[in-house]
Protein backbone atom coordinates (compact mmCIF):
# COMPACT_ATOMS: atom_id res chain seq x y z
CA UNK A 1 0.00 0.00 0.00
CA UNK A 2 0.90 3.80 -0.54
CA UNK A 3 2.92 5.58 2.04
CA UNK A 4 1.52 8.88 3.32
CA UNK A 5 4.17 11.59 1.88
CA UNK A 6 6.00 13.84 4.32
CA UNK A 7 5.83 17.16 3.14
CA UNK A 8 9.21 18.60 3.53
CA UNK A 9 11.95 21.32 1.68
CA UNK A 10 15.46 20.62 1.61
CA UNK A 11 18.40 20.67 -0.75
CA UNK A 12 19.26 17.61 -3.15
CA UNK A 13 22.32 16.91 -1.07
CA UNK A 14 20.07 17.18 1.88
CA UNK A 15 17.60 14.42 0.09
CA UNK A 16 20.63 12.41 -0.59
CA UNK A 17 21.65 12.69 3.26
CA UNK A 18 18.01 11.69 4.27
CA UNK A 19 18.00 8.23 2.06
CA UNK A 20 21.22 7.32 3.56
CA UNK A 21 19.79 7.88 7.19
CA UNK A 22 17.34 6.23 6.06
CA UNK A 23 18.93 2.83 4.45
CA UNK A 24 21.91 2.97 7.45
CA UNK A 25 24.48 1.47 5.53
CA UNK A 26 27.51 -0.21 6.97
CA UNK A 27 30.92 1.71 5.93
CA UNK A 28 31.22 5.13 3.98
CA UNK A 29 34.74 5.91 3.18
CA UNK A 30 34.95 9.07 1.59
CA UNK A 31 37.13 12.57 0.97
CA UNK A 32 35.34 16.07 0.86
CA UNK A 33 34.72 17.89 -3.07
CA UNK A 34 32.39 20.26 -3.79
CA UNK A 35 29.24 20.21 -4.55
CA UNK A 36 29.15 16.83 -2.85
CA UNK A 37 30.95 17.89 0.08
CA UNK A 38 27.68 18.33 2.43
CA UNK A 39 26.45 14.26 1.89
CA UNK A 40 29.63 13.38 4.00
CA UNK A 41 29.27 16.18 6.06
CA UNK A 42 25.63 15.44 6.89
CA UNK A 43 26.46 11.60 7.65
CA UNK A 44 29.29 12.21 9.96
CA UNK A 45 26.95 14.50 12.26
CA UNK A 46 23.99 11.72 11.91
CA UNK A 47 26.87 9.44 13.05
CA UNK A 48 28.06 11.55 15.67
CA UNK A 49 24.29 12.25 16.80
CA UNK A 50 24.06 9.12 17.14
CA UNK A 51 21.01 8.35 14.01
CA UNK A 52 23.01 5.95 12.13
CA UNK A 53 25.47 3.47 12.95
CA UNK A 54 27.51 4.05 9.86
CA UNK A 55 31.46 3.47 10.05
CA UNK A 56 32.80 6.52 8.55
CA UNK A 57 36.63 6.00 6.98
CA UNK A 58 38.26 9.28 6.32
CA UNK A 59 40.58 8.91 3.68
CA UNK A 60 43.90 11.12 2.01
CA UNK A 61 41.92 11.16 -1.94
CA UNK A 62 39.05 10.16 -3.44
CA UNK A 63 41.41 6.82 -5.08
CA UNK A 64 41.52 5.80 -1.64
CA UNK A 65 37.77 6.26 -1.01
CA UNK A 66 37.07 3.71 -3.45
CA UNK A 67 39.77 1.35 -2.71
CA UNK A 68 38.30 1.26 0.82
CA UNK A 69 34.78 0.87 -0.53
CA UNK A 70 35.83 -2.26 -2.50
CA UNK A 71 37.73 -3.63 0.93
CA UNK A 72 34.87 -3.24 2.72
CA UNK A 73 31.99 -4.07 0.27
CA UNK A 74 34.34 -7.36 -0.29
CA UNK A 75 33.89 -8.14 3.23
CA UNK A 76 30.39 -8.51 3.12
CA UNK A 77 29.64 -4.47 4.61
CA UNK A 78 26.97 -2.34 2.40
CA UNK A 79 28.77 0.53 1.55
CA UNK A 80 28.72 3.65 -0.04
CA UNK A 81 30.42 6.84 -0.72
CA UNK A 82 30.03 10.34 -2.95
CA UNK A 83 31.66 12.35 -5.14
CA UNK A 84 31.97 15.12 -8.22
CA UNK A 85 34.23 16.39 -10.78
CA UNK A 86 37.81 15.46 -10.04
CA UNK A 87 37.11 13.28 -7.56
CA UNK A 88 35.40 10.66 -9.64
CA UNK A 89 38.38 11.16 -12.10
CA UNK A 90 40.54 10.26 -9.22
CA UNK A 91 38.75 6.92 -8.76
CA UNK A 92 38.95 5.78 -12.04
CA UNK A 93 40.91 2.91 -11.57
CA UNK A 94 38.90 1.59 -9.09
CA UNK A 95 35.98 2.33 -10.48
CA UNK A 96 36.64 -0.70 -12.60
CA UNK A 97 37.62 -2.75 -10.01
CA UNK A 98 34.58 -2.40 -8.23
CA UNK A 99 32.26 -3.37 -10.86
CA UNK A 100 34.60 -6.58 -12.40
CA UNK A 101 34.75 -7.62 -8.36
CA UNK A 102 31.05 -7.30 -8.88
CA UNK A 103 30.50 -5.19 -5.66
CA UNK A 104 27.26 -3.61 -5.24
CA UNK A 105 28.62 -0.13 -4.12
CA UNK A 106 26.37 2.85 -3.99
CA UNK A 107 28.05 6.06 -5.29
CA UNK A 108 25.86 9.10 -5.26
CA UNK A 109 27.76 11.07 -7.89
CA UNK A 110 26.96 15.12 -7.49
CA UNK A 111 27.59 16.19 -11.28
CA UNK A 112 30.32 18.70 -11.67
CA UNK A 113 32.62 19.73 -14.79
CA UNK A 114 36.00 18.55 -14.96
CA UNK A 115 38.68 20.77 -15.64
CA UNK A 116 39.67 22.96 -17.40
CA UNK A 117 39.10 25.40 -17.13
CA UNK A 118 38.72 25.16 -13.45
CA UNK A 119 35.27 25.28 -12.57
CA UNK A 120 33.17 24.32 -10.10
CA UNK A 121 29.46 23.96 -11.29
CA UNK A 122 27.46 21.79 -13.33
CA UNK A 123 27.82 19.46 -16.16
CA UNK A 124 27.76 15.91 -17.02
CA UNK A 125 31.37 15.19 -17.96
CA UNK A 126 32.27 13.64 -14.96
CA UNK A 127 29.54 10.68 -15.04
CA UNK A 128 29.81 10.48 -18.76
CA UNK A 129 33.67 9.96 -18.16
CA UNK A 130 33.03 6.95 -16.36
CA UNK A 131 30.31 5.60 -18.90
CA UNK A 132 32.24 2.78 -19.51
CA UNK A 133 33.82 1.71 -16.30
CA UNK A 134 30.70 -0.80 -15.97
CA UNK A 135 28.90 0.93 -12.76
CA UNK A 136 24.61 1.52 -12.96
CA UNK A 137 24.06 5.11 -14.35
CA UNK A 138 20.70 6.44 -12.93
CA UNK A 139 20.19 10.47 -13.46
CA UNK A 140 17.57 12.69 -11.68
CA UNK A 141 15.53 16.00 -12.20
CA UNK A 142 15.18 17.07 -8.75
CA UNK A 143 15.66 16.44 -5.19
CA UNK A 144 12.65 13.77 -5.13
CA UNK A 145 14.27 12.02 -8.13
CA UNK A 146 17.74 11.73 -6.57
CA UNK A 147 16.06 10.75 -3.08
CA UNK A 148 13.93 8.24 -4.86
CA UNK A 149 16.82 6.63 -7.53
CA UNK A 150 19.21 6.51 -4.14
CA UNK A 151 16.89 4.32 -2.07
CA UNK A 152 15.98 1.70 -5.42
CA UNK A 153 20.27 2.15 -5.79
CA UNK A 154 20.69 -1.13 -3.11
CA UNK A 155 18.16 -3.68 -4.66
CA UNK A 156 19.45 -2.97 -7.45
CA UNK A 157 22.60 -3.51 -7.51
CA UNK A 158 22.56 -6.49 -4.92
CA UNK A 159 20.32 -8.11 -6.85
CA UNK A 160 22.31 -11.53 -7.67
CA UNK A 161 21.73 -10.97 -11.29
CA UNK A 162 22.83 -7.91 -11.22
CA UNK A 163 25.91 -7.50 -8.17
CA UNK A 164 27.12 -4.46 -9.70
CA UNK A 165 27.93 -0.89 -8.59
CA UNK A 166 25.47 2.08 -9.02
CA UNK A 167 26.32 5.85 -9.31
CA UNK A 168 22.95 7.81 -8.79
CA UNK A 169 23.91 10.96 -10.24
CA UNK A 170 21.75 14.31 -9.56
CA UNK A 171 23.12 18.27 -10.78
CA UNK A 172 25.75 19.90 -9.01
CA UNK A 173 24.46 23.02 -7.25
CA UNK A 174 21.24 23.53 -9.84
CA UNK A 175 19.76 20.64 -7.69
CA UNK A 176 22.68 19.47 -4.87
CA UNK A 177 22.20 23.50 -3.53
CA UNK A 178 18.61 24.30 -4.35
CA UNK A 179 15.83 24.24 -1.62
CA UNK A 180 12.78 22.43 -3.16
CA UNK A 181 9.90 20.52 -1.79
CA UNK A 182 10.32 16.80 -1.28
CA UNK A 183 7.50 14.32 -0.71
CA UNK A 184 9.50 11.99 1.86
CA UNK A 185 8.89 8.08 3.09
CA UNK A 186 8.99 6.91 6.56
CA UNK A 187 12.03 5.56 8.11
CA UNK A 188 10.31 2.04 8.12
CA UNK A 189 9.10 0.75 4.71
CA UNK A 190 12.41 2.52 3.24
CA UNK A 191 14.24 0.28 5.52
CA UNK A 192 12.18 -2.73 4.44
CA UNK A 193 12.19 -1.65 1.08
CA UNK A 194 15.92 -1.74 1.28
CA UNK A 195 15.84 -5.25 3.36
CA UNK A 196 19.35 -6.74 5.18
CA UNK A 197 22.18 -7.05 3.01
CA UNK A 198 22.86 -10.77 2.41
CA UNK A 199 25.57 -11.02 0.11
CA UNK A 200 26.16 -14.57 -1.19
CA UNK A 201 29.44 -15.01 -1.37
CA UNK A 202 31.97 -12.51 0.92
CA UNK A 203 35.50 -12.45 1.69
CA UNK A 204 35.29 -12.41 6.16
CA UNK A 205 33.02 -15.66 5.71
CA UNK A 206 35.65 -18.62 7.13
CA UNK A 207 33.03 -21.46 5.91
CA UNK A 208 33.53 -20.20 2.71
CA UNK A 209 36.56 -18.92 1.73
CA UNK A 210 36.96 -16.84 -1.89
CA UNK A 211 39.56 -14.75 -3.72
CA UNK A 212 38.51 -11.25 -4.76
CA UNK A 213 40.91 -9.43 -7.82
CA UNK A 214 43.36 -12.03 -8.72
CA UNK A 215 45.29 -12.58 -11.69
CA UNK A 216 43.27 -14.15 -14.92
CA UNK A 217 45.13 -15.95 -17.54
CA UNK A 218 43.43 -15.30 -21.01
CA UNK A 219 41.97 -18.52 -21.14
CA UNK A 220 39.09 -17.10 -18.44
CA UNK A 221 39.63 -13.26 -18.26
CA UNK A 222 37.71 -12.71 -21.65
CA UNK A 223 34.61 -14.71 -19.94
CA UNK A 224 34.98 -12.96 -16.86
CA UNK A 225 33.94 -9.42 -19.15
CA UNK A 226 31.43 -11.19 -20.59
CA UNK A 227 29.87 -12.56 -17.57
CA UNK A 228 30.41 -8.81 -16.11
CA UNK A 229 28.15 -7.13 -19.45
CA UNK A 230 25.56 -9.84 -18.96
CA UNK A 231 24.88 -8.82 -15.44
CA UNK A 232 24.34 -5.13 -17.27
CA UNK A 233 21.80 -6.54 -19.70
CA UNK A 234 20.26 -8.14 -16.41
CA UNK A 235 19.74 -5.18 -14.74
CA UNK A 236 17.43 -3.76 -17.28
CA UNK A 237 14.73 -5.84 -16.11
CA UNK A 238 15.93 -5.21 -12.16
CA UNK A 239 15.60 -1.76 -12.81
CA UNK A 240 12.20 -2.13 -13.79
CA UNK A 241 11.29 -4.57 -10.89
CA UNK A 242 12.58 -2.25 -8.30
CA UNK A 243 10.89 0.83 -9.79
CA UNK A 244 7.57 -1.40 -9.58
CA UNK A 245 7.84 -1.95 -6.08
CA UNK A 246 8.88 1.36 -5.50
CA UNK A 247 5.88 2.50 -6.94
CA UNK A 248 3.44 0.23 -4.97
CA UNK A 249 5.25 1.91 -1.80
CA UNK A 250 5.51 5.63 -2.81
CA UNK A 251 2.87 6.23 -5.54
CA UNK A 252 5.71 7.72 -7.60
CA UNK A 253 6.15 5.62 -11.13
CA UNK A 254 10.17 5.03 -12.50
CA UNK A 255 11.07 3.83 -15.85
CA UNK A 256 14.53 3.70 -18.28
CA UNK A 257 12.93 7.44 -19.14
CA UNK A 258 10.23 9.90 -18.79
CA UNK A 259 8.55 10.73 -21.94
CA UNK A 260 6.56 13.54 -21.55
CA UNK A 261 3.90 15.24 -23.79
CA UNK A 262 5.35 12.50 -26.15
CA UNK A 263 2.06 10.59 -27.35
CA UNK A 264 1.40 13.27 -30.80
CA UNK A 265 4.77 14.87 -30.74
CA UNK A 266 6.65 15.70 -33.61
CA UNK A 267 9.80 17.57 -32.31
CA UNK A 268 11.56 15.73 -29.09
CA UNK A 269 13.99 16.81 -26.80
CA UNK A 270 15.90 14.28 -25.66
CA UNK A 271 17.62 15.60 -22.16
CA UNK A 272 19.09 14.17 -18.40
CA UNK A 273 19.12 15.65 -15.18
CA UNK A 274 17.44 19.40 -13.82
CA UNK A 275 17.34 20.81 -17.71
CA UNK A 276 14.61 18.19 -18.20
CA UNK A 277 12.31 20.07 -15.76
CA UNK A 278 13.07 23.46 -17.86
CA UNK A 279 12.23 21.57 -20.99
CA UNK A 280 8.37 20.57 -20.17
CA UNK A 281 7.93 23.93 -18.99
CA UNK A 282 9.13 25.00 -22.36
CA UNK A 283 7.12 22.03 -23.76
CA UNK A 284 3.67 23.17 -22.11
CA UNK A 285 4.10 26.62 -22.97
CA UNK A 286 4.52 25.89 -26.52
CA UNK A 287 1.62 23.58 -26.30
CA UNK A 288 -0.41 26.37 -26.04
CA UNK A 289 0.38 27.38 -28.93
CA UNK A 290 -0.28 24.46 -30.38
CA UNK A 291 3.14 23.16 -31.20
CA UNK A 292 3.34 19.13 -31.06
CA UNK A 293 6.49 18.91 -28.93
CA UNK A 294 7.48 16.49 -26.16
CA UNK A 295 10.08 15.72 -23.87
CA UNK A 296 12.14 12.19 -23.52
CA UNK A 297 14.01 12.55 -19.90
CA UNK A 298 16.41 10.00 -19.81
CA UNK A 299 16.76 8.49 -16.37
CA UNK A 300 18.95 5.26 -16.77
CA UNK A 301 21.92 5.87 -19.02
CA UNK A 302 23.75 2.24 -17.76
CA UNK A 303 22.10 -0.19 -19.01
CA UNK A 304 21.49 2.24 -21.93
CA UNK A 305 17.77 1.48 -23.35
CA UNK A 306 18.66 1.47 -26.94
CA UNK A 307 15.68 -0.15 -28.31
CA UNK A 308 13.22 1.32 -25.92
CA UNK A 309 14.19 4.90 -26.72
CA UNK A 310 13.74 3.79 -31.26
CA UNK A 311 10.37 2.74 -29.99
CA UNK A 312 9.74 6.13 -28.30
CA UNK A 313 11.18 8.10 -30.97
CA UNK A 314 9.57 6.09 -33.93
CA UNK A 315 6.65 8.61 -34.89
CA UNK A 316 8.85 11.58 -34.30
CA UNK A 317 10.06 13.95 -36.75
CA UNK A 318 13.26 15.05 -35.81
CA UNK A 319 14.63 14.67 -32.02
CA UNK A 320 17.14 17.28 -30.35
CA UNK A 321 19.58 15.09 -28.51
CA UNK A 322 21.38 17.01 -25.51
CA UNK A 323 24.46 16.83 -24.25
CA UNK A 324 25.82 18.66 -21.13
CA UNK A 325 29.61 17.32 -22.23
CA UNK A 326 31.70 17.67 -25.05
CA UNK A 327 32.98 14.16 -26.18
CA UNK A 328 36.12 16.46 -28.13
CA UNK A 329 35.45 13.54 -31.06
CA UNK A 330 34.33 16.51 -33.64
CA UNK A 331 30.69 15.16 -33.89
CA UNK A 332 29.22 14.99 -30.62
CA UNK A 333 28.42 14.55 -26.93
CA UNK A 334 27.87 10.24 -25.71
CA UNK A 335 24.31 10.71 -25.23
CA UNK A 336 23.89 12.24 -29.11
CA UNK A 337 26.52 8.78 -30.51
CA UNK A 338 24.34 6.35 -28.40
CA UNK A 339 21.19 8.01 -29.27
CA UNK A 340 22.02 7.97 -32.99
CA UNK A 341 23.74 4.71 -33.41
CA UNK A 342 20.35 2.83 -31.54
CA UNK A 343 18.28 4.70 -33.90
CA UNK A 344 20.16 3.13 -36.92
CA UNK A 345 20.53 -0.11 -35.54
CA UNK A 346 16.57 -0.18 -34.77
CA UNK A 347 16.17 1.19 -38.15
CA UNK A 348 13.98 4.06 -36.88
CA UNK A 349 14.84 7.52 -39.33
CA UNK A 350 14.18 10.62 -38.00
CA UNK A 351 16.17 13.84 -38.30
CA UNK A 352 18.59 13.93 -35.24
CA UNK A 353 20.54 17.55 -33.81
CA UNK A 354 22.73 16.92 -31.60
CA UNK A 355 23.33 20.32 -29.31
CA UNK A 356 26.22 20.37 -26.19
CA UNK A 357 24.77 22.40 -23.03
CA UNK A 358 25.50 23.91 -20.46
CA UNK A 359 29.06 23.38 -19.50
CA UNK A 360 30.56 23.93 -16.33
CA UNK A 361 27.22 25.68 -15.18
CA UNK A 362 26.10 27.48 -18.57
CA UNK A 363 22.43 28.19 -17.69
CA UNK A 364 20.07 27.07 -19.87
CA UNK A 365 16.65 28.38 -20.12
CA UNK A 366 13.12 27.59 -21.39
CA UNK A 367 14.35 30.48 -24.02
CA UNK A 368 17.06 28.28 -25.48
CA UNK A 369 14.19 25.12 -25.49
CA UNK A 370 11.87 27.34 -27.70
CA UNK A 371 15.25 27.92 -29.81
CA UNK A 372 15.77 24.40 -30.47
CA UNK A 373 12.48 22.96 -31.31
CA UNK A 374 11.84 26.22 -33.43
CA UNK A 375 15.30 25.19 -35.76
CA UNK A 376 13.96 21.45 -35.43
CA UNK A 377 10.95 22.60 -37.23
CA UNK A 378 12.63 25.09 -39.68
CA UNK A 379 14.53 21.96 -40.36
CA UNK A 380 11.64 19.44 -41.18
CA UNK A 381 9.16 22.06 -42.86
CA UNK A 382 11.40 24.10 -44.40
CA UNK A 383 14.24 21.87 -45.64
CA UNK A 384 16.26 24.78 -44.03
CA UNK A 385 19.98 23.16 -43.45
CA UNK A 386 21.46 23.50 -40.15
CA UNK A 387 24.53 21.97 -38.37
CA UNK A 388 23.98 18.22 -37.11
CA UNK A 389 26.03 19.12 -34.39
CA UNK A 390 25.80 22.88 -32.91
CA UNK A 391 26.19 24.23 -29.07
CA UNK A 392 23.72 26.34 -27.59
CA UNK A 393 24.00 29.35 -25.25
CA UNK A 394 27.26 30.47 -26.06
CA UNK A 395 28.33 33.93 -26.11
CA UNK A 396 28.24 35.61 -29.20
CA UNK A 397 30.71 38.27 -30.05
CA UNK A 398 29.07 41.62 -29.81
CA UNK B 1 -0.90 29.37 -16.68
CA UNK B 2 2.33 31.07 -15.35
CA UNK B 3 1.54 31.87 -11.56
CA UNK B 4 4.89 31.28 -10.11
CA UNK B 5 6.48 34.56 -7.88
CA UNK B 6 9.97 35.28 -8.72
CA UNK B 7 12.49 36.85 -6.83
CA UNK B 8 16.22 37.82 -7.33
CA UNK B 9 19.40 38.67 -4.47
CA UNK B 10 21.66 40.56 -4.38
CA UNK B 11 24.71 40.40 -2.37
CA UNK B 12 28.26 39.88 -1.37
CA UNK B 13 29.64 36.22 -0.77
CA UNK B 14 29.75 36.43 3.07
CA UNK B 15 26.67 38.92 3.47
CA UNK B 16 23.70 36.06 3.91
CA UNK B 17 22.04 36.60 0.55
CA UNK B 18 21.57 32.93 0.00
CA UNK B 19 20.39 32.41 3.45
CA UNK B 20 18.05 34.59 3.12
CA UNK B 21 16.51 33.56 0.11
CA UNK B 22 16.43 30.30 1.83
CA UNK B 23 14.97 31.60 4.72
CA UNK B 24 12.27 32.93 2.39
CA UNK B 25 11.83 29.58 0.75
CA UNK B 26 11.39 28.22 4.49
CA UNK B 27 8.59 30.71 4.98
CA UNK B 28 7.00 30.27 1.80
CA UNK B 29 6.93 26.59 2.48
CA UNK B 30 5.06 27.05 5.71
CA UNK B 31 2.47 28.51 3.89
CA UNK B 32 1.65 25.66 2.06
CA UNK B 33 3.65 26.96 -1.58
CA UNK B 34 6.12 25.16 -3.16
CA UNK B 35 9.56 26.48 -3.45
CA UNK B 36 12.60 26.82 -4.60
CA UNK B 37 15.32 28.87 -3.22
CA UNK B 38 19.06 28.15 -4.73
CA UNK B 39 22.67 30.35 -5.16
CA UNK B 40 24.68 31.34 -8.12
CA UNK B 41 28.14 30.94 -6.94
CA UNK B 42 30.76 32.78 -9.08
CA UNK B 43 34.51 33.12 -7.54
CA UNK B 44 34.34 31.60 -4.44
CA UNK B 45 35.59 34.75 -2.29
CA UNK B 46 34.46 36.78 0.58
CA UNK B 47 32.99 40.09 -1.13
CA UNK B 48 32.33 39.41 -4.89
CA UNK B 49 28.99 40.14 -6.07
CA UNK B 50 26.56 37.26 -5.72
CA UNK B 51 23.11 36.39 -6.56
CA UNK B 52 20.20 34.09 -4.78
CA UNK B 53 16.87 33.07 -6.40
CA UNK B 54 13.81 32.21 -5.08
CA UNK B 55 10.46 30.52 -6.87
CA UNK B 56 7.26 30.53 -5.12
CA UNK B 57 4.11 28.71 -7.09
CA UNK B 58 1.00 26.98 -6.08
CA UNK B 59 1.80 24.32 -8.88
CA UNK B 60 4.81 22.55 -8.30
CA UNK B 61 8.03 24.03 -10.27
CA UNK B 62 10.27 22.59 -12.72
CA UNK B 63 12.50 25.29 -14.15
CA UNK B 64 16.02 24.78 -12.93
CA UNK B 65 17.32 28.01 -14.62
CA UNK B 66 18.15 31.18 -13.06
CA UNK B 67 15.88 34.07 -13.29
CA UNK B 68 16.03 36.89 -15.93
CA UNK B 69 12.69 38.52 -15.49
CA UNK B 70 11.99 38.65 -11.64
CA UNK B 71 8.96 40.17 -10.17
CA UNK B 72 10.69 41.71 -7.24
CA UNK B 73 14.77 42.11 -6.76
CA UNK B 74 16.33 42.56 -3.11
CA UNK B 75 19.60 44.09 -2.87
CA UNK B 76 21.41 43.30 0.24
CA UNK B 77 24.31 45.56 -0.42
CA UNK B 78 23.92 49.26 -1.30
CA UNK B 79 27.48 49.22 -3.20
CA UNK B 80 26.52 46.66 -5.64
CA UNK B 81 24.39 49.80 -7.50
CA UNK B 82 27.41 50.83 -8.52
CA UNK B 83 29.15 47.80 -10.55
CA UNK B 84 25.68 45.34 -10.88
CA UNK B 85 22.89 46.31 -13.21
CA UNK B 86 20.37 45.08 -10.25
CA UNK B 87 16.92 46.39 -12.16
CA UNK B 88 17.81 43.43 -15.42
CA UNK B 89 14.91 42.47 -16.68
CA UNK B 90 12.68 43.36 -13.35
CA UNK B 91 9.15 43.97 -13.89
CA UNK B 92 8.32 47.59 -13.25
CA UNK B 93 4.53 46.24 -11.68
CA UNK B 94 7.06 44.83 -9.03
CA UNK B 95 9.87 46.13 -6.59
CA UNK B 96 13.40 46.60 -5.74
CA UNK B 97 13.92 46.58 -2.16
CA UNK B 98 16.81 47.52 -1.22
CA UNK B 99 19.32 47.75 2.21
CA UNK B 100 20.18 51.66 2.60
CA UNK B 101 19.42 54.42 5.24
CA UNK B 102 18.67 56.39 2.26
CA UNK B 103 15.35 57.41 0.70
CA UNK B 104 13.57 55.94 -2.27
CA UNK B 105 14.29 59.48 -4.12
CA UNK B 106 18.05 59.23 -3.69
CA UNK B 107 18.54 56.06 -4.80
CA UNK B 108 16.27 55.81 -7.85
CA UNK B 109 18.46 57.48 -10.36
CA UNK B 110 20.93 54.89 -9.80
CA UNK B 111 18.67 52.29 -10.75
CA UNK B 112 18.52 52.11 -14.72
CA UNK B 113 15.48 54.35 -15.18
CA UNK B 114 13.53 52.19 -13.65
CA UNK B 115 9.88 53.01 -13.16
CA UNK B 116 8.63 50.67 -10.60
CA UNK B 117 8.50 50.96 -6.85
CA UNK B 118 11.70 51.50 -4.68
CA UNK B 119 11.65 50.29 -1.32
CA UNK B 120 14.38 51.22 0.96
CA UNK B 121 14.96 49.94 4.18
CA UNK B 122 17.92 50.45 6.50
CA UNK B 123 18.52 47.10 7.64
CA UNK B 124 21.92 47.59 8.85
CA UNK B 125 20.78 50.23 11.24
CA UNK B 126 17.58 48.44 12.35
CA UNK B 127 20.42 45.44 12.91
CA UNK B 128 22.48 47.29 14.64
CA UNK B 129 20.08 49.11 16.94
CA UNK B 130 18.23 45.66 17.68
CA UNK B 131 21.04 42.96 17.69
CA UNK B 132 23.57 45.29 18.52
CA UNK B 133 25.59 43.93 14.99
CA UNK B 134 25.28 44.24 11.16
CA UNK B 135 22.90 41.31 10.38
CA UNK B 136 20.83 42.60 7.71
CA UNK B 137 19.18 39.09 6.33
CA UNK B 138 16.78 39.10 8.93
CA UNK B 139 15.59 42.77 8.19
CA UNK B 140 15.57 41.89 4.80
CA UNK B 141 13.68 38.81 4.73
CA UNK B 142 10.62 40.56 6.63
CA UNK B 143 10.75 43.92 4.18
CA UNK B 144 10.75 41.46 1.15
CA UNK B 145 7.79 39.62 2.99
CA UNK B 146 5.60 42.82 3.46
CA UNK B 147 6.39 44.29 -0.13
CA UNK B 148 5.80 40.81 -2.06
CA UNK B 149 2.90 39.50 0.32
CA UNK B 150 4.04 36.48 -0.38
CA UNK B 151 2.55 35.53 3.60
CA UNK B 152 0.12 36.98 6.08
CA UNK B 153 2.21 38.89 8.65
CA UNK B 154 0.58 37.51 11.75
CA UNK B 155 1.60 33.86 10.56
CA UNK B 156 4.99 35.12 9.54
CA UNK B 157 5.50 36.35 12.64
CA UNK B 158 4.46 33.56 14.42
CA UNK B 159 6.38 31.38 11.97
CA UNK B 160 9.90 33.33 12.92
CA UNK B 161 9.00 33.32 16.41
CA UNK B 162 9.40 29.32 15.83
CA UNK B 163 12.30 29.19 13.65
CA UNK B 164 14.18 31.51 15.63
CA UNK B 165 13.62 29.59 18.85
CA UNK B 166 14.66 26.76 17.01
CA UNK B 167 17.73 28.10 14.84
CA UNK B 168 18.88 30.21 18.77
CA UNK B 169 17.91 26.82 20.89
CA UNK B 170 21.49 27.52 22.71
CA UNK B 171 21.44 31.52 22.24
CA UNK B 172 18.05 32.41 23.57
CA UNK B 173 18.93 36.12 24.36
CA UNK B 174 18.93 36.65 21.16
CA UNK B 175 15.68 35.45 19.54
CA UNK B 176 13.93 38.88 21.35
CA UNK B 177 16.38 40.93 18.96
CA UNK B 178 15.81 38.97 15.74
CA UNK B 179 12.21 39.44 16.25
CA UNK B 180 12.33 43.40 17.40
CA UNK B 181 14.49 43.56 13.81
CA UNK B 182 11.90 41.61 12.04
CA UNK B 183 9.21 43.81 12.96
CA UNK B 184 10.34 46.78 12.59
CA UNK B 185 11.86 45.84 9.34
CA UNK B 186 8.22 44.51 8.48
CA UNK B 187 6.49 47.76 9.30
CA UNK B 188 8.88 50.21 8.02
CA UNK B 189 8.66 48.22 4.60
CA UNK B 190 4.47 47.85 4.65
CA UNK B 191 4.36 51.60 5.16
CA UNK B 192 7.03 52.75 2.45
CA UNK B 193 4.41 50.25 -0.15
CA UNK B 194 1.14 51.49 1.14
CA UNK B 195 2.92 55.15 0.01
CA UNK B 196 4.06 54.24 -3.30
Amino acid sequence: MSQEPIRERMSGNEAVAEAIRQVNPDVMPAFPITPSTEIPQMVSSFIAGGKVDTEFIPVESEHSAMSAAIGSESAGARTMTATSSAGLALMWEELLLAASNRLPIVLTLVNRTLSGPININCDHSDGMGARDTGWIQIYAENNQEVYDNYIQAFPIAEDARVHLPVMICQDGFITSHAVENINLLPDQPVKDFVGTYEPEEFLLNPGKPIAVGPYSISAYAMEAKRAQAEAMENAAEVILEVAKRFEEMSGRSYGFFESYRMEDADYCMLIMGSAAGTAKQAVDEMREEGKKVGVLKLRVFRPFPEKQIAEALKNCKAVAIMDRCESYNGNCGPLGSEVTAGLYRNKVNLEAVCYTYGLAGRDFTTTHVKEIFGALQSLVEEGKKIPHNQYIGLRTKK
Amino acid sequence: MDQTLEIRWHGRGGQGAKTAALLLADVAFMTGKNVQGFPEYGPERMGAPITAFNRISAFPIRVHSNIYEPDYVAVVDETLLASVHVTDGLSPEGAIIINTPKSAEEIRGKLQGYTGRVITIDARGISEETLGKNFPNTPMLAAVVAVTGVMEKDAFFAQMQDSFAHKFAKKPQVIEGNMKALKMAYYVAEKATEKQ
